[in-house]
């Protein structure tokens, strides 16, 4: 029998032919990185291969030095004689999922992914494929995240309230992908926006390579705190309860996360609302996106791996396994988004 | 219907007191009579009888929503609500049709009396025309259990903002058992006699604990001090030839007290005695754990009357000959109740009602050390009430205080973790403790509180890690991480593999100094156990 193309390894997803890891998390001399959160682009890799859109993100995040090559959706290149291209994943700007083929035999690794169009990513695209590498954040039938359309609405509504109340509207979005997906449906005539200093830097790389966002002021000691009246302050999820972020009193703050479809989650966090938006499938997606790649092996990856792996089995009679790694999908905590100096929260009040 | 889950939404959404109180003022101005007493009703814990089982909802909406067994098991453990859960994974309705609150649980309650066909077509056919947000209310309607974070004292305070009557009548005028069906609000809360119950009980007047040094409450003089006693906080009541008996759940009690039967004859009527009900054998008071198992029983059974008859340790009157005298001092309410129950006693030698002694301290040195005798007693602690209170409602700080004795405690070491509810859905908050048993670690209790928000996310992140085993919802850890467990006493348990039984294990603090093979042993619980155990008729 054939050794099968990828293989699971201590230090990540790895194709022997190509002698390329997909999204280690230990340094490795070759890696393609789906997409640019941390817990897939990690540092002290030989060489980056990933989307035009994740590169930038990647050397202000790990250095400008580090060695990269970048791709367009659908261009491919060879390794070793496996073709391997990159293909609209839909989790974020910039992110990819990964095809190989060699010998006739095609595997796709997708990352994170969602298939709800978010008005700034290129939307997913199915992949036909022998073997398919699923994430299963949301992998539970529970999770049926309601129209995009719908949550901003409902974020311009919360803000506009807010601000009638003489109240800023402090928002809680990862500051690589959520927050530009938030800001970009946000409605400048209800007030001002400002934005942690976290949040701006992605912006500003948002906005060189891809296309224009609502004005926004980057917070630093240059600003007055008490001239932000009724304003929206879209701020990374490591702002909850520290100073900073009670600067902006008097407040309401909510987070963005598929997480808080479930009440008992959202109320711990005890924020004052919890907007239902992921940038990850829920039930119906992870179902559908599936299905659709044609795969007969399925092998999942972070999330309720188990309990989808044992669905994908005895509904679909798809061959599914279940797979550690190290990829941690939507935390409400810090563990997701390393922090790094750019997200400290600005203290200088 | 949807006027009532907006409500509820508002109320989800803050944790503002008075954006909640602003929330219900704001539907009971505009919702309808019969909706509005409805709301009260079940925000205040008085949800109807059960009328549809949990195996048929899991039935009735597995069939809607195609997903076998084992996956609505899987959900259920990652939500931890079973209303929650269930109008989740319902398909998701386009068009919603208008129900009243009361037209809807008065159609549940009358489910009561029908098949079972009759009940899922009833149901099924609300699941498809409820928006998801009415589908979670519902189904809490049905599966009971209301908690939305609306403490009585919220509701207590927009009724009588929008009634514009003051806080503690609406508190007593709510308290009780009344009906919602047929009834209405403004007849409730009038003062209309023909409305007044006669069971009513008074809105229990509770205690905060003592935080700071006594000496902070001024001279001693000023206060009474009594044994915290480990019982049944209650409200014996005769009013009209009639004994009511309420526990401070506000459960009406009097049928499982047949010690207090006799009352009905003895006790003049319009009097209210506030007090703590215990068993009591050989001049002693007993602690909880001896009528335990008689609580949750329909029928009484003779042994355990023989073993552990009960009596009430009585504290305060807040009513004498028909008359409301919580307004009095307490000084004056306790002479009352003295004299009320020396005089009963001299026809009534047997009277299970004793006057709750005064402990006399000189100084506050002098209480201190008798609140070290608490064990002693079988009681938690002391009561310190000022002379000059009022019996007030609800909990109110100043005037009565508890000051219990500090908790005994164990390290334990983690050993199994099991998913939270509710609030803690989601997050491994519910820990099995063990302590050594030679080179074997032998679990002892379960813990479910303690910890603050904080640390409960960095365990759980550990446990995560460092799973050894699934079972189902529970995983067994590495044995490593290591806890202080306080408890309030110690009991022999055969059913416990550790042969003991904690009174309120919760967790006091993790110990970060210590690791697992520091943590103690079976046989420091065995030492505990012969200081404290209470050696009952077995």
């Amino acid at each position: 029998m054939q050794k099968p193309l990828l293989s699971f390894d201590d230090y990540g997803i790895y194709c022997a032919a190509a002698d390329v890891y997909i999204d280690p998390w230990k340094p490795v001399k070759k890696a393609i990185i789906t997409h640019a959160h941390s817990d897939h682009a990690r540092w002290g890799m030989g060489f980056y291969l990933a989307h035009e859109h994740a590169i930038p993100v990647m050397k202000y995040r790990l250095g400008e030095d580090i060695k990269t090559q970048s791709l367009k959706y659908g261009e491919e290149i060879i390794m070793n004689g496996v073709k391997i291209s990159l293909h609209p994943a839909g989790h974020i700007w910039g992110s990819a999922q990964v095809r190989l083929e060699y010998k006739g035999e095609v595997w796709v690794v997708s990352g994170d992914y969602k298939l709800q169009a978010d008005g700034i990513s290129v939307p997913f695209e199915p992949i036909k494929c022998n073997s398919f590498i699923t994430e299963s954040t949301f992998g539970l039938p529970i999770y049926n995240f309601p129209e995009t359309q719908e949550v901003h609405e409902e974020i311009n509504a919360w803000w506009q309230t807010n601000r009638e109340e003489g109240k800023n509207s402090v928002l809680l979005a990862y500051s690589l992908g959520k927050a530009q997906r938030v800001m970009a449906h946000l409605d400048p005539s209800i007030g001002n926006i400002y934005t942690h200093g976290a949040v701006h830097n992605i912006n500003e790389i948002y906005e060189a390579h891809i296309g224009p966002l609502p004005e926004a002021l980057r917070i630093d000691s240059s600003v007055n705190r008490k001239e932000i009246k009724g304003a929206m302050i879209i701020a990374p999820p490591s702002a909850i309860s520290t100073p900073w972020m009670r600067s902006f009193s008097p407040y309401k703050w909510a987070i963005c996360s598929g997480w808080m479809q479930l009440r008992g989650t959202r109320r711990r966090r005890g924020a004052d609302r919890g907007f239902i938006m992921s940038d990850h499938a829920d039930w119906d997606q992870l179902n559908t996106a599936v299905l659709a790649t044609g795969a007969e092996n399925v092998y999942v990856t972070h999330g309720y791996k188990s309990i989808y792996a044992k669905w994908l089995n005895s509904n679909y009679g798809l061959n599914a396994t279940e797979v550690e790694t190290l990829y941690t999908g939507e935390a409400l905590e810090e563990t997701a988004e390393i922090e790094t100096t750019e997200s400290k929260p600005d203290e200088s009040i | 219907m949807k006027a009532f889950s907006e409500l509820f939404t508002r109320i989800d959404q803050t944790a503002s007191t008075n954006e909640k109180v602003d929330a219900l003022a704001d539907y009971f101005a505009q919702a309808e009579e019969q909706d509005a007493i409805w709301a009260v009703a079940v925000l205040s814990g008085r949800r109807p009888k059960r009328t549809v089982k949990t195996s048929e909802l899991w039935n009735w909406s597995g069939e809607l929503s195609g997903l076998p067994e084992w996956l609505q098991a899987e959900s259920y453990h990652i939500v931890g609500d079973l209303a929650e859960t269930i109008s989740l994974m319902l398909p998701v309705n386009k068009t919603f049709s208008n129900y009243s609150l009361h037209e809807v649980i008065e159609s549940l309650i009358a489910l009561g009396s029908k098949d079972e066909e009759a009940r899922k077509s009833y149901i099924t056919g609300m699941w498809a025309a409820l928006s998801t947000q009415e589908l979670f209310v519902f189904n809490k309607f049905i599966t009971g259990s209301f908690r939305v974070g609306v403490s009585d004292k919220i509701v207590i305070k927009a009724l009588a903002k929008h009634f514009k009557i003051e806080e503690n009548v609406v508190a007593h005028r709510l308290s009780g058992g009344w009906e919602a069906q047929g009834n209405s609000l403004p007849s409730l809360l009038s003062s209309d006699s023909a409305n007044n119950d006669i069971s009513r009980p008074y809105p229990f007047y509770l205690a905060y604990p003592l935080e700071a040094e006594p000496e902070s409450l001024g001279d001693v003089s000023e206060w009474i001090i009594e044994r915290k006693y480990d019982g049944i906080r209650g409200q014996i009541i005769v009013r009209n030839q009639e004994l009511f008996i309420w526990s401070r759940g506000e459960d009406l009690l009097t049928e499982k007290f047949s010690e207090f039967h006799s009352l009905v004859h003895i006790l003049p009527n319009g009097t209210v005695i506030d007090g703590e009900i215990l068993p009591r054998k050989e001049n002693c008071y007993l602690p909880f754990h001896v009528m335990q198992t008689r609580i949750g029983r329909k029928n009484v059974t003779k042994k355990s009357l023989q073993e552990a008859p009960l009596v009430m340790v009585c504290y305060d009157l807040p009513e004498l000959d028909g008359i409301d005298i919580r307004h009095l001092s307490l000084e004056e309410r306790r002479n009352k109740l003295e004299i009320l129950l020396e005089n009963l006693q001299t026809d009534n030698p047997d009277l299970p009602l004793h006057i709750s002694p005064v402990v006399f301290c000189k100084n506050w040195d002098e209480a201190a050390s008798e609140r070290l005798r608490a064990r002693e007693t079988f009681s938690e602690g002391l009561m310190l009430k000022r002379k000059n209170s009022e019996y007030k409602t609800g909990r109110r700080r100043g005037d009565w205080w508890k000051w219990k004795v500090d908790p005994l405690t164990i390290d334990g070491v983690l050993l199994y973790a099991q998913r939270g509810h509710g609030r803690r859905a989601d997050l491994y908050t519910d820990y099995t403790f063990a302590v050594w048993d030679g080179e074997e670690l032998v679990p002892f209790c379960k813990a479910y509180s303690g910890l603050t928000d904080k640390e409960m996310l960095s365990v759980d992140n550990w446990i995560k890690k460092n799973t050894l085993d699934k079972f189902g919802p529970v995983r067994s850890v590495t044995p490593e991480l290591v806890f202080e467990i306080g408890f309030e006493g110690i009991n022999p348990s055969p059913r416990h593999k550790s042969g003991v039984a904690l009174r309120f294990p919760r967790i006091l603090r993790r110990r970060l100094d210590k690791s697992a093979k520091d943590a103690n042993t079976k046989t420091d619980l065995m030492e505990l156990l012969n200081i404290y155990r209470f050696d009952n008729a077995e």
